[in-house]
Order: structure tokens, then C-alpha cells, then sequence
């Protein structure tokens, strides 16, 4: 992985190692457009993104990316079908009214999906919950139960359930723990992190 | 010109051309050619004055249009010859501005029908008399036929970008999508693709104002000694109160009485607000001709750029008007602007994107409604530098 992507978030760094270079993609919850500017810059790729804040967007539009202020609830029903290869949904999940209908419509809109989320399943978090009966705050769920944007909390068993009621294939799969990659063993234990390569059959 | 000053705007465009010897970079262009007009006619001896910044380079490649909003004129950052106040955008335009005119070659054409310089119904027509309602009905795509003839003349085959806010991001869609391959970027502020049922309703109480005032005298007023400046008066007002925000009318004005310390029982101006929109009224008809508010307003209500694409009767969608674009584009509404409202812009964006040219579209919080564009709105200015710095 060369310099540009190595400084990106772990869940990025996988999800832009494994995009196709030159692939039409389309980033929803595209933050201030780091993971856009890597695929543009390292792989080619024609890149768009969904932003619900408008100072992220400003803040892409300022490195020349496009980005369309919307949510991810709402907006994704005003894309074309197939009109991407990827459509990329990084730590936004969670944030979404109805995960399974946004896990739809990034289906509908781009030939593959990557998704990655935060694994609410880790053994810190159900330590957390177990021992001090408390909602977890943690180093990638930093936010108190009354503030956090995150809505639907979800672990990596729970989403493999839900990928395979829909009968959605799995193309690919990565766990993270901190910054390391980890094995497929027990990750719904070990893995703060998952990212997923969905794709219709 | 013996005109008084109030009547000034009617005047022929003889002494437009010698206010406008305030700035050294006013500059007129004769189109040699009828220009054809939407409305099937065409019209003969077309003068667009208009206003440069910056030098062109060699590569011919870093010229901006920016096209101005209804009662906008030339002088996007020069001092306006009658009124004598710094050009409507000098804030965004000028060396190290946003559109930095140290690095782009900044065009601003009068539109077509207007009253700074430009042909419209004031000029004279071929017969030497003042055209009045014989002006032919323009529309919106009309306006850019003129700017790329001036293009032409300018040796502009392609912009880096063109950029307007209201009407001048009329202009501005119109020419992305029937000139597609001479523009590379599209900046649209506060702005629409069709234009709202709410908004063609308010300007045609404008126009009627103007028409119900005795001085219009069926348009042929130019030389009479009489202009419709009371009906120009009260059209601007009600123009007025609808660029503004409730949050700046309270803010600004409240229920405040105007230099009195109670209500007067009377019809006076007794509120600051009253006052305020008076003098907006007044002064208005200082600068702009009554008959150019009638032509430039009608012109904004047929705007329907899908209809500009297809004909009336089709039954195409917003974002097949889009079909061929390839310029990149970004959007911008402001939250408090009810005239333009944010659901406009976005339908612009999503076309747009629909049609798979690149855009970017963000919602900026700002608390003056509609005039934001024209305002202090830091992030406004951060979005155009940045949009236009690659």
C-alpha cells in the first residue's frame, strides 16, 4: 500500500485497497472526502460523494472532489440503478432510520457495496455492558448513550444475518483490531471493526 | 439630458455610455449579426456593454463569466456610474478575491433587455424612436445568446467557469446546457431550473404596479418627461421584502417606529420597516428603467430550462436536459432563502449528478435570505475559492 493510503483510516485503507482502479464510486457519508481524494489521486477512480454535513462538503469542493449534501435515509432513492461500480458506506450504518433499506438501495445504485462498521459484539464493549451494566464508550464508539449519532447498534453476527436474509453474496471480508487486520476466528469477539464486500448474485 | 434625476433611467443610452467613462474597463460591442431571439424574431443592432478584470492568458483558457441577477448591472466590482456605490460583488471579485482577478480574466455582460448599456426596450430602435413595448419578449437562454456572441468577440472559446447567483444562475444552467462544450465548470448560487410557481406569482404583481402607474403610459413614456416611477417604486418593494428573511426583517427593523416616539394615526412611515422599503423603492427608480423590470421578469418567469431544451409539450425529466453535459458544477442555496428555496437547488444537483456530470451541492447557513449570495457569508467565499482553485 503506497504512502497517501497508508495515512488513512484502517476500514478506508482496506476499503481503497480493493477498489478497482478507475471504478465509478460513489462515497455516501463521505466525511471531508479523504477516502474520495485517495481513490482519485491513487486509483483513478471517478469519484462522488453523499455528505450530510455542509461544512465536509465545502470541505470537499475545496480539493476540486464532488459532493451533494443529503442523508443517506432519504437521498440515496434520487440515484440512478447500476449508475456506480461501488458504492462505499464507511462507519455510516449504524447512523442510518433503516440500515437494511440503505444495505438495499447501495445495491441498487452500484454494482458492489462496501460497508464497514463498528462491531458492537467486541469483548470490551460486552465487558462493558456485563460488568458495569453500562452503555460502552469506547475508543470507535466515543459518544454517551443520549448524544451518540449511532442509532443502531449492530455486532458482525448480526450483520451476517442480515446479509444473508437478503440474500446478499459476501465478496469480501476484513476484521480490524486498532490498526492490524486480524483472522476470520472469533471476530465477532476480537474485531472492533468489519468491513464488508457485498454484491448481489 | 435634461431628465431629471428620478426619471434618469429612461434616459437613452447615450448617457450610459458617458457614466460609464468612470471605469476604464467599460467597454461596448456592436453584434454584427440580428441576434435570433426564442420568440422567433430577431433583432438588429444588439449593443452589450459589459466590464473585463484581469487579462486574458495566451492559452485563452482562464476566463469567468459571471452573469448578473435581475436589477444586477455590469459593475460586479466597479463603482456604478449613477449611484456611485462599489460594485454589487466586490467582496468576491478582485485581486486575491475568491474570483481572483489576478489569475482569471473576469467577464460581466449587462443582460440582454436591461438598462446599463445593453440593448433593451429603452434603446432606440432602427426607426430612432425608443423601442418601449416594441421590444421583442426575450427569455432567459436570449440573455446567453448575447454573452457568447461577446464571447466570440472576446476570443473566449471556452470559460474556466461561469458563475451567477438568481437570474445570472439562470443564465448560467441555460448556457451549461446549450452550449455544454464551452464552459468547464458551473457555479450556481440560490438559484432554480424552472422557476417557481410563488415566484412567477410575486413579479407579476411587480409588473402590474408598473402597468396600473398613469406615467407608464402603455410603455411609451421615454421622452415624455413622465416615468412610471411610482409603480417601478412599489415593484421594487415588494421585490425587496422577498429577497430578505423574517430573521433579518426582526432583526433589522422589528415593529420599531421610524423617528417618532408613537404611532401618528396616519398613513406616514411610521414603522422603520415602511421607511426602509420606501427609500429601496425611490431609489431604485434612480437606476433602472421600468420598462427593462418588465421585459427581465417576464423573461425569468418562462424560465424553464427543460423547456428551453425540449419544447413546449415535452414530457422529459429535469436531469435528461442534462444529457451530453460534462462541465463539473457546484451548487449552493442558503437556508433562510424562501424565494429560492434549498428544495430548487437540490433538484439541480441530483439531475445533474442523474445525467452523471460531476456536481457538489451544500445548503449554507446564512441569515438574509436570498440577498446571502450577495452578503457576508464566509463560507460562501471559501466554497467559491475552492471550487475554482482546480
Amino acid at each position: 500500500m503506497n504512502r497517501i493510503m497508508a495515512k488513512l483510516r484502517p476500514d478506508l485503507a482496506v476499503i481503497a485497497g480493493h477498489v478497482a482502479a478507475g471504478a465509478k464510486v460513489l462515497d455516501v457519508g463521505c466525511g471531508d472526502g479523504t477516502l474520495m481524494a485517495a481513490l482519485r489521486d491513487e486509483r483513478g477512480c471517478d469519484v462522488r460523494g453523499l455528505e450530510i454535513d455542509p461544512h465536509n462538503v465545502a470541505e470537499c469542493v475545496g480539493q476540486g472532489l464532488s459532493a451533494i449534501q443529503g442523508d443517506a435515509d432519504t437521498d440515496l432513492a434520487l440515484y440512478p440503478d447500476a449508475s456506480f461500480d461501488y458504492a462505499i458506506l464507511s462507519q455510516t450504518l449504524q447512523t442510518t432510520k433503516r440500515p437494511d433499506m440503505v444495505l438495499e438501495e447501495l445495491l441498487r445504485i452500484g454494482r458492489r457495496a462496501f460497508v464497514s462498521f463498528p462491531n458492537f459484539g467486541h469483548w470490551r464493549v460486552r465487558s462493558d455492558l456485563l460488568w458495569r451494566g453500562r452503555m460502552p464508550v469506547t475508543r470507535l464508539l466515543p459518544v454517551g448513550w443520549y448524544e451518540t449519532p449511532n442509532i443502531h447498534h449492530l455486532t458482525i453476527a448480526d450483520f451476517r444475518d442480515l446479509v444473508a436474509q437478503r440474500g446478499l453474496k459476501v465478496e469480501g471480508a476484513w476484521y480490524l483490531n486498532g490498526d492490524s487486520l486480524i483472522s476470520p476466528a472469533m471476530a465477532n469477539w476480537r474485531a472492533e471493526h468489519a468491513v464488508y464486500l457485498l454484491a448481489r448474485y | 439630458m435634461d431628465f431629471p434625476l428620478t426619471s434618469r433611467a429612461s434616459a437613452p443610452n447615450s448617457t450610459r455610455i458617458m457614466a460609464s467613462l468612470f471605469t476604464p474597463n467599460s467597454q461596448t460591442y456592436d453584434l454584427p449579426d440580428p441576434l435570433p431571439l426564442d420568440g422567433g424574431q430577431s433583432l438588429e443592432g444588439v449593443r452589450i456593454a459589459f466590464e473585463t478584470y484581469g487579462a486574458l492568458n495566451d492559452a485563452r483558457d482562464n476566463a469567468i463569466l459571471i452573469c448578473h441577477a435581475t436589477t444586477g448591472d455590469q459593475y460586479v466590482a466597479s463603482p456604478h456610474p449613477i449611484t456611485g456605490k462599489p460594485g454589487w460583488w466586490s467582496k468576491m471579485v478582485g485581486p486575491g478575491k475568491p474570483i481572483d482577478t489576478d489569475r482569471f480574466y473576469v467577464i460581466c455582460p449587462n443582460v440582454l433587455g436591461s438598462c446599463m448599456g445593453t440593448t433593451g426596450p429603452g434603446s432606440l430602435a432602427p426607426d430612432g424612436q425608443p423601442y418601449g413595448l416594441r421590444f421583442p419578449v426575450i427569455t432567459i437562454r436570449d440573455m446567453v445568446r448575447a454573452h457568447m456572441a461577446l464571447l466570440d468577440h472576446l476570443g473566449v472559446e471556452r470559460l474556466y467557469a461561469v458563475v451567477g447567483g438568481s437570474m445570472g444562475g439562470m443564465q448560467a444552467l441555460s448556457l451549461s446546457i446549450h452550449w455544454p462544450e464551452r464552459v468547464a465548470r458551473v457555479l450556481l448560487l440560490a438559484t432554480t431550473a424552472v422557476m417557481p410557481v410563488q415566484n412567477i406569482a410575486f413579479q407579476e404583481v411587480g409588473r402590474q404596479a408598473i402597468m396600473a402607474d398613469p406615467d407608464w403610459q402603455g410603455g411609451a413614456y421615454y421622452g415624455s418627461g413622465r416615468a412610471p416611477d411610482a409603480g417601478l417604486a412599489v415593484a421594487r418593494m415588494a421585490a425587496h421584502i422577498t429577497y430578505l428573511s423574517e430573521e433579518t426583517l426582526s432583526e433589522k427593523f422589528g415593529r420599531r417606529l421610524q423617528d417618532r416616539d408613537a404611532k401618528s394615526f396616519g398613513f406616514g412611515a411610521d414603522f422603520q420597516v415602511e421607511s426602509y422599503l420606501r427609500y429601496q423603492g425611490s431609489s431604485f427608480t434612480g437606476r433602472f428603467d421600468a420598462n427593462s423590470y418588465l421585459y427581465i421578469t417576464r423573461a425569468m418567469s418562462y424560465f424553464d430550462v427543460v423547456d428551453e431544451r425540449f419544447g413546449p409539450g415535452h414530457n422529459a425529466r429535469l436531469s435528461e436536459a442534462f444529457a451530453g453535459v460534462t462541465a463539473r458544477f457546484c451548487v449552493v442555496s442558503f437556508d433562510t432563502d424562501w424565494l429560492y428555496p434549498t428544495a430548487e437547488s437540490r433538484k439541480i444537483a441530483h439531475a445533474v449528478n442523474a445525467a452523471g456530470a460531476p456536481v457538489s451541492f451544500m445548503e449554507l447557513a446564512a441569515p438574509f435570505g436570498h440577498d446571502s449570495f450577495l452578503l457576508d457569508v464566509p463560507a460562501l467565499d471559501r466554497v467559491i475559492t475552492g471550487f475554482l482553485s482546480r
